[in-house]
C-alpha cells in the first residue's frame, strides 16, 4: 500500500518548472491584473499574500518551493533564459 | 516548617498553601568537620528540574545532595502547562498521580483571529494512554508534590539558604564554596548538576554564557480567581477586539485560577504595566466590565532563545533553563528540563555506581543539546509567527489567518505554540538501528508510548527505574539467560489478547517482537526475532560500554 502512495509521489515534477506550463497563458494573465484592479496596493498584497500560500500547498514538496523561492530572487531574473 | 515534616503529611498535603512555606535552615555538618565532605552527587537548584533529578537519584539509592540559595519554593504559576511525557516522569518518581488530580486537564486548543475563531485542535486524538496531553499546574503544586516526595527520601538532603558561591574544578571532583547564614563552607562533589535556572550562578562560575536571540517583545501575565463559564481549553486570540494589535492567551488553572497572557510589545513599560490599576482594565476589556474576579498575580516578562554551547563541563552537568531557555510559547521550558532530568538521572546513578563508564555523560550532554535545538527552533518559528519582526511576515500571518478560517491547509501553518512533545533521540550514540521493518511511532530513539496493558499500563509496568525487555508474545525459552541479561533487565511480556490489542498494534508488534527500554523508557533497541547477543550488544551500547559480547558468550 505505501508502495502505491509514493509511486503517486513520484508522479509529481521533483523539479521546479520553469519551461512554459501555463494552460492558456494570457488567460491567466488577464485573471490575474483583474482580480489585483479593483483592490488597493495594502489589499493587493495581502492578496498575493494569500495568493502564494495556496499555491504553495498545491505544489506541496519543499524541494520545489525552495526552488521557487530561490528563481524568485531580484538578482536571478536574467539567469532562467541561458538555461534554455 | 522542617522540611522532613513534608515527607510525613500524607493526605493533609492537599491543603497546604506551598507558595507559603519556608523552610528552616539548619546547619550543615560539614562546617565542624575536619576533612572537606565529600559528596558523590550535588545538585543545585530546587526548582521543579533540581527537585526531579534529585528524587530521581535517591530513588535509585544513591546518595544525593541538593542545594538552594533561597528556603522557598515557587512564588506565582509560572510555569503552568506540563506536557504527558513530563507527567509519565513524575509518575516515575512516585508523585503523578495527585499533580493530575490536582491540574486542570484539556487536550483542545482554539485559535480566533479578530472575533471570529479560526479552528480548534485536539492534541489528543486517541484513546488508551494514562494520561492527558497536558494539565495545566501552577508551578508551585509541581515544585510541592516533588518536595513532599523529596522529603520521604532519607538519602537525600536539602540545605537551604546555601548558596554556591565557588566552584573549582582540580581532581576527580569539584570544589564548592558554599555560603549560608552560619559563614561558608567548601564541599567536593563527584558530579555537580546545575539546576539553578536562568540566570545560572553556577555557569558564570565557570565564566559559560547562554547565547542565542533575544526577542523585542514583553508578555503581561495575569493570574485572576473567578467562577468562569469557559471550558478548560487553550484559547489564543490574534488581534482581538478587546486588545488589537496584539495576542492574547487563556488558560485554566487549579483553583479556579486563570492565567491570561496579554502581548504588550516591547515599548511598555514592564514596572507600569504590572500595577493593578493597569492590569484590571486589560482583563476587563476580555471579561467583560461586570465580571467579578480577583487578581491574584501579575508579572511582566521578555524571553530568549538561548542556550550554552556544551551541557557538560568536566564534573558539572547543566539541566533546565541554566543549559537553555526558549519562549514560553509551546509549554517547552519546564517540560524539557524535567527532560533533562529524566535523561540524566539513570546516567549518573550507573556512572556512580560503576555500571557504566564516565562517558556515558558525554551523551546526556548530545542527547539533551540536540533536544535543546529542537525546542528552541519550534518556539522560535513560534515567537516569529505571533510577534511578526516584519510588515512582510506580517502579511504572510495574517494571510495565513484568514485563509485557515475556510481553508484546512492554512491551519497547519498557523502557530500559537508548537506543544511540547518529546524528543526523539534518533541520532543518540547510545540507539541501536533498526536491522528488522517496523511502523509506528515507537522509533528507536523515541520514549515509550502507553497503551492499556493486561487491565493496567505499559508505562506504569516499564517505571521501575531500570532497563526493560518488552516481549510480544512468545520468545526463545532461555534468551535473557542466554544473553546473561536476567539480572539487567526486568522482562514485561505483553500477551496477545484482546484487552492487550492497542499495545501490539503502537508497536507493530508480531509474536516475537522485543523492544529494549532504558530506564527513562525510551526506546534503545527493538527486534522481530533477538538473538541474545543482540540484546548483549544493544544493552552495552546503550550504557556507552565497550561490548562485553566475547566474555558474555565464551
Amino acid at each position: 500500500m505505501n508502495d502505491t502512495i509514493a509511486n503517486i509521489a513520484n508522479t509529481a515534477p521533483a523539479h521546479l518548472v520553469d519551461t512554459p506550463n501555463l494552460e492558456r497563458p494570457d488567460d491567466f494573465y488577464q485573471a490575474l491584473i483583474e482580480a489585483h484592479a479593483p483592490l488597493q496596493p495594502a489589499e493587493s498584497h495581502a492578496f498575493n499574500a494569500r495568493l502564494v500560500l495556496l499555491l504553495a500547498n498545491h505544489i506541496g514538496s519543499l524541494g520545489v518551493l525552495r526552488e521557487a523561492l530561490h528563481a524568485a530572487r531580484p538578482d536571478t531574473g536574467a539567469a532562467t533564459d541561458t538555461a534554455h | 516548617m522542617k522540611f522532613a515534616q513534608l515527607g510525613s503529611l500524607g493526605p493533609d498535603l492537599a491543603g497546604v498553601d506551598f507558595q507559603a512555606l519556608t523552610f528552616d535552615y539548619e546547619r550543615a555538618p560539614d562546617h565542624d568537620l575536619d576533612a572537606t565532605a565529600q559528596h558523590p552527587a550535588v545538585v543545585v537548584g530546587a526548582g521543579p528540574v533540581g527537585l526531579a533529578l534529585a528524587v530521581d537519584i535517591a530513588q535509585r539509592g544513591l546518595p544525593v545532595l541538593l542545594l538552594d540559595n533561597d528556603d522557598r519554593l515557587s512564588s506565582g504559576s509560572r510555569a503552568i502547562c506540563f506536557a504527558k511525557r513530563t507527567l509519565e516522569v513524575f509518575d516515575r518518581l512516585g508523585c503523578g498521580a495527585p499533580m493530575v488530580a490536582k491540574g486542570v486537564s484539556w487536550n483542545t486548543g482554539r485559535v480566533f483571529f479578530g472575533d471570529q475563531q479560526v479552528y480548534s485542535f485536539d492534541l489528543l486524538a486517541e484513546e488508551g494512554h494514562e494520561r492527558p496531553a497536558f494539565i495545566n499546574l501552577q508551578q508551585y503544586y509541581v515544585e510541592g508534590r516533588l518536595a513532599a516526595r523529596a522529603a520521604q527520601l532519607p538519602n537525600l538532603q536539602v540545605r537551604w539558604r546555601s548558596k554556591v558561591v565557588g566552584l573549582v574544578q582540580d581532581g576527580p571532583y569539584a570544589t564548592l564554596t558554599i555560603e549560608t547564614p552560619d559563614g561558608r563552607y567548601d564541599l567536593r562533589a563527584g558530579y555537580t548538576v546545575a539546576c539553578d535556572g536562568s540566570r545560572s550562578a553556577l555557569r558564570q562560575l565557570l565564566g559559560q554564557e547562554s547565547k542565542g536571540q533575544v526577542f523585542r517583545d514583553r508578555f503581561l501575565i495575569a493570574d485572576v480567581k473567578m467562577q468562569a463559564p469557559f471550558p478548560a481549553e487553550r484559547w489564543f486570540w490574534f488581534d482581538p477586539p478587546f486588545h488589537p494589535g496584539q495576542s492574547v492567551l487563556l488558560h485554566k488553572q487549579a483553583d479556579d485560577v486563570w492565567r491570561i497572557d496579554f502581548q504588550l510589545g516591547w515599548d511598555a513599560d514592564p514596572e507600569a504595566e504590572k500595577r493593578p490599576e493597569n492590569v484590571l482594565p486589560r482583563v476587563r476589556a476580555l471579561l467583560g466590565h461586570d465580571a467579578q474576579f480577583e487578581l491574584v498575580w501579575a508579572s511582566v516578562y521578555t524571553f530568549a532563545c538561548q542556550r550554552m554551547e556544551r551541557f557538560r563541563h568536566g564534573r558539572v552537568l547543566f539541566a533546565g533553563d541554566s543549559a537553555h531557555g526558549v519562549s514560553p510559547f509551546g509549554a517547552r521550558g519546564a517540560n524539557s528540563g524535567v527532560q533533562d532530568a529524566d535523561n540524566l538521572g539513570w546516567k549518573l546513578a550507573a556512572v556512580l555506581r560503576g555500571e557504566a563508564p564516565d562517558a556515558l555523560l558525554d551523551t546526556y550532554a548530545a542527547e539533551r543539546e540536540a533536544a535543546a535545538d529542537e525546542n528552541i527552533l519550534a518556539s522560535t518559528r513560534a515567537t516569529d509567527f505571533i510577534t511578526p519582526k516584519t510588515e512582510v511576515s506580517r502579511l504572510f500571518r495574517d494571510a495565513v489567518l484568514q485563509l485557515a478560517r475556510r481553508h484546512a491547509f492554512a491551519r497547519v501553518l498557523v502557530n500559537s505554540g508548537r506543544l511540547s512533545v518529546p524528543t526523539v533521540l534518533a541520532d543518540s550514540p547510545l540507539v541501536t538501528p533498526d536491522g528488522d521493518r517496523f511502523e509506528g511511532p515507537a522509533v528507536p530513539g523515541a520514549p515509550a508510548v502507553d497503551a492499556p496493558l493486561d487491565g493496567g499500563w505499559l508505562l506504569a509496568a516499564t517505571r521501575h527505574g531500570g532497563f526493560t525487555a518488552l516481549v510480544f508474545g512468545e520468545v526463545a525459552p532461555g534468551l535473557f539467560t542466554q544473553a546473561g541479561m536476567d539480572d539487567r533487565l526486568r522482562v514485561v511480556s505483553v500477551a496477545e489478547s484482546r484487552a492487550n490489542a492497542l499495545a501490539w498494534r503502537r508497536y507493530d508488534a508480531r509474536p516475537g517482537t522485543v523492544y529494549l527500554l532504558r530506564p527513562d523508557q525510551h526506546v534503545c533497541a527493538r527486534w522481530r526475532h533477538p538473538a541474545p547477543a543482540d540484546l548483549r550488544t544493544a544493552h552495552d551500547r546503550s550504557l556507552a560500554r565497550e561490548t562485553t559480547l566475547t566474555e558474555a558468550c565464551a
